[in-house]
């Protein structure tokens, strides 16, 4: 189940930008160019969260007159893993986690960054369509034996989406995009100590009169470098073997503190 | 400083959790204690989850009952058959332990027994501290002497079969009170990340008679080893130990205890046992607060699993 949901938005994905990108070609001759700043944020033991920039522009290779309106919407979506909402209620006088949900390899990580609220960039069907902001993101969650999205204004949905905000790994920035000239763009990301090791994907789409005209993808890779990420790696990889290290620590800084405080 | 922690994957400041350690060193050291039932819960208070939390402080109290084992080992004021018996108990107690913390943690009712464990054994044994406390103090002031147990009177555990005599203890008694005592203290240990020596003590008076020279140093074998799988099987099962947190709270712990002991050979034992019932009582009613009062946040949200 889990593997045909991950393989089918992919495919949507490359066949809804076959599709725009086939008729929204001839309207105008834009292409979009981007970078980031670094394609690798490499996580430390002070690591307390990094800032990327993304800066690009607006190449216009006809001749025919330059659109006036541009606007970017980036979308930074972090690497995907299951979580479960649980819901508290109170039972004989205590609070009880009781109702749960699983959300089906979310983004860990979703910061959707743009020059005006969305709503003034395109109307509410062609935000859908495109998953532009978050409530237009699709969440799955898996309901019973079948995984589907469910209105954005469900509770879980909406808790979810709330916690990740609070932990800065959710975020919405509507003047988060400024065009330096009318066709050269720059937008900061920034992403928090919290935030997963692995691959970002960031997808630019380029909106005038209210469609997609345009759009590119970027990406960087967050990795924890030295000791965290070798015991990071151990604990989960050699379970037994890193439980047998602790012990053996815990046992030598015992040791060497009866050493060192010894009394007699 | 802050230092970016790798199992529980967030970054903490050093110093904090150095003065954490410090700070549950030294009532450690003054009471006598590993410090694991005040430890699990800073850890808890601070953000660490509670899962995180209970593995880690497992390796913590390792460390500190050691040390403490070595002191008690050098003065010969070890039983060595009885601290075997009870390890019988102990391993077994922590594995179920383990297993158990295993299965909740999957429900996603872990936070809530562990919450629920400590309100119900803290608060009791807390409570029974403190009215001992009070009435000692009370009788001390009165010029009464202090009352002592006669340590021939026989209970019913004494008539139990299976009799073993621990030479060094100078008791003779049943194997089954021991190891029931062994797997009760590592089960616990393993749910609640305490070593236990404030329960495992008065256990061992109370219940077997053990004599008071040879009761700390025997319980910490049994918390060592208890504590040490704890730490492995919480490893090895659920990923949990985390290291770097272990080894910044033990530098502080094993640190903060050798002042705690110098306070604690000041005061007065009786009063002493009355702080110790407070302090016990009091991390008990923070988790009753925990429990009744409207959570902040009624959701929370755990991974389950990367995509790969």
């Amino acid at each position: 189940m889990k593997r045909t949901v991950r393989a089918r938005i992919p495919v949507a994905c490359a066949m809804a930008s076959l599709l725009l990108g086939l008729s929204a070609l001839p309207a105008g001759a834009e292409r979009l160019v981007s970078s980031l700043s670094s394609h690798i944020v490499k996580i430390t033991s002070n690591f307390t969260g990094v800032e990327l920039t993304l800066f690009g522009t607006v190449e216009n290779d006809q001749a025919a007159a330059p659109r006036s309106g541009y606007d970017i919407v980036a979308t930074v979506t972090g690497p995907r893993e299951s979580a479960v909402a649980r819901r508290k209620e109170r039972i004989f006088g205590i609070w009880i986690n009781a109702q749960s949900r699983t959300f089906v390899d979310a983004p860990s990580f979703l910061e959707v960054l743009a020059t005006r609220p969305f709503e003034n960039i395109a109307d509410a069907a062609t935000l859908r369509r495109e998953q532009i902001g978050i409530a237009n993101i699709s969440l799955p969650q898996q309901i019973g034996p079948d995984i589907a999205d469910v209105i954005p204004n469900d509770q879980f949905r909406q808790a979810f989406v709330r916690i990740k905000h609070e932990r800065n790994l959710y975020g919405e920035i509507t003047n988060g995009v400024t065009f330096l000239t009318p066709t050269l763009y720059r937008a900061s990301i920034f992403v928090p100590a919290e935030a997963l090791v692995g691959n970002y994907d960031v997808d630019v789409k380029l909106f005038a009169d209210g469609a997609v005209i345009a759009r590119t993808s970027s990406a960087f890779e967050i990795v924890t470098v030295g000791v965290e990420r070798f015991i990071a790696n151990a604990a989960v990889d050699h379970g037994l073997a890193y439980g047998v290290a602790t012990a053996m620590m815990a046992v030598m800084t015992g040791w060497f503190a009866s050493i060192v405080f010894r009394r007699d | 400083m802050e230092i970016y922690l790798p199992i529980a994957d967030l970054p903490v400041n050093v110093f904090l959790l150095l003065g954490m350690g410090l700070a549950v060193g030294f009532v450690s050291g003054m009471f006598g204690i590993g410090g694991g039932f005040l430890m699990t819960p800073l850890l808890i208070f601070v953000g660490i989850s509670p899962a995180v939390a209970v593995a880690t402080v497992s390796t913590h109290i390792a460390a500190s009952s050691f040390s403490g084992a070595v002191a008690y080992w050098r003065r010969r004021a070890i039983d060595i058959a009885l601290a075997l018996m009870l390890l019988a108990g102990g391993i077994v107690g922590t594995t179920a332990g383990v297993l158990l913390f295993t299965a909740l943690r999957r429900l996603g009712q872990l936070d809530i027994v562990i919450g629920l464990s400590y309100l119900l054994l803290l608060g009791s044994v807390g409570a029974m501290m403190v009215a001992e406390g009070l009435r000692a103090i009370l009788r001390a002031r009165q010029g009464k002497p202090v009352e002592l147990r006669r340590p021939g009177s026989h209970t019913w555990i004494h008539g139990l079969p299976l009799k073993i005599r621990f030479k060094q203890s100078k008791i003779y008694v049943s194997a089954i009170p021991v190891c029931a005592i062994g797997f009760i203290m590592g089960f616990i240990g393993a749910i609640m990340g305490i070593g236990g020596g404030f329960l495992l003590v008065p256990m061992l008076i109370y219940f077997l008679r053990v004599p008071t020279n040879v009761v700390i140093g025997t319980s910490m074998v049994l918390t060592l080893i208890t504590m040490a799988s704890a730490t492995i099987l919480h490893a090895a099962t659920n990923h949990l130990v985390d290291a770097v947190l272990a080894l910044v709270l033990m530098v502080g712990g094993v640190t903060g205890a050798q002042f705690g002991a110098r306070a604690g050979q000041k005061m007065r034992s009786e009063r002493l046992r009355l702080l110790l019932g407070i302090l016990v009582l009091g991390v008990g009613l923070r988790f009753a607060f925990d429990l009744i009062v409207a959570p902040d946040d009624l959701y929370t949200i755990r991974t389950i699993g990367e995509a790969p």
